[in-house]
């Protein structure tokens, strides 16, 4: 059964998706691959580029790392800080 | 906390890591520049995903400080800021100089490599664009 996550999307994605943050419905669990796949289909979603950095509960996660019920998935555009 | 949105304070900042038994103390400030690849930069504006990247810089100075035998302390601003002002700020105090220049090149190589913040940056011919430091020269220009 469908249920949903929280996406949050910054700096450029957020320009390009037109929102900071997405709900989700796919069923879980998933993995992050699973998640950036879905929101290739949203608008805006063919503007992301073939590998996309990814953080679940604010740590970096890799395409395989799994998606659980309640949990704060994110991507993240090339880092800039410093 | 590591995220500012007030001008940073380097006297402050290296004050917090010095101590009677640290001989050498480092600092390093990362100022913003008047030009990128090429263009004429007026401001730039650093937004971050704040929980995580105050949880990023906690985790860069905690294992600097089990790496090197040294006390250490980094800030970043946020917000929008103009040519010259301090972006980044990063102090490490330690008995010697060579632990303590060590691990200041690694904090601030770290935080380039792992803190999620992006920075947007305003030209002067009007024109804005998000700095992808990944992107080849070539790509940036005609984006």
């Amino acid at each position: 059964m469908p249920q949903h996550v929280r996406v949050l999307l910054f700096a450029r994605y957020a320009e390009v998706f037109g929102a900071d943050v997405i709900d989700l419905s796919l069923p879980l669990p998933a993995t992050v691959a699973d998640v950036v796949g879905r929101l290739r289909d949203h608008p805006g979603g063919a503007e992301l580029p073939s590998r996309v950095l990814c953080a679940v509960n604010r740590r970096q996660a890799g395409p395989e790392c799994p998606v659980e019920p309640g949990d704060e998935v994110a991507l993240l555009p090339p880092l800039a800080g410093g | 906390m590591h995220l500012s949105n007030a001008s940073l304070d380097i006297d402050a900042l290296s004050g917090r890591v010095a101590a009677r038994s640290r001989g050498g103390i480092v600092t390093f400030a990362g100022h913003v520049r008047d030009h990128h690849e090429g263009r004429s930069v007026l401001r730039l504006q650093y937004s971050a995903y704040e929980p995580m990247a105050e949880a990023e810089c906690a985790r860069i100075v905690a294992e600097a400080e089990a790496r090197w035998p040294v006390a250490a302390d980094l800030s970043h601003r946020l917000g929008t800021l103009e040519v010259g002002e301090m972006a980044v700020a990063v102090a490490v105090g330690g008995a010697h100089r060579d632990e303590a220049f060590a691990a200041c090149r690694w904090i601030i190589e770290e935080v380039k490599r792992s803190v999620p913040i992006w920075k947007r940056e305003f030209y002067l011919d009007g024109t804005v664009g998000w700095v992808d430091p990944t992107a080849s020269p070539a790509d940036s220009a005609r984006a």
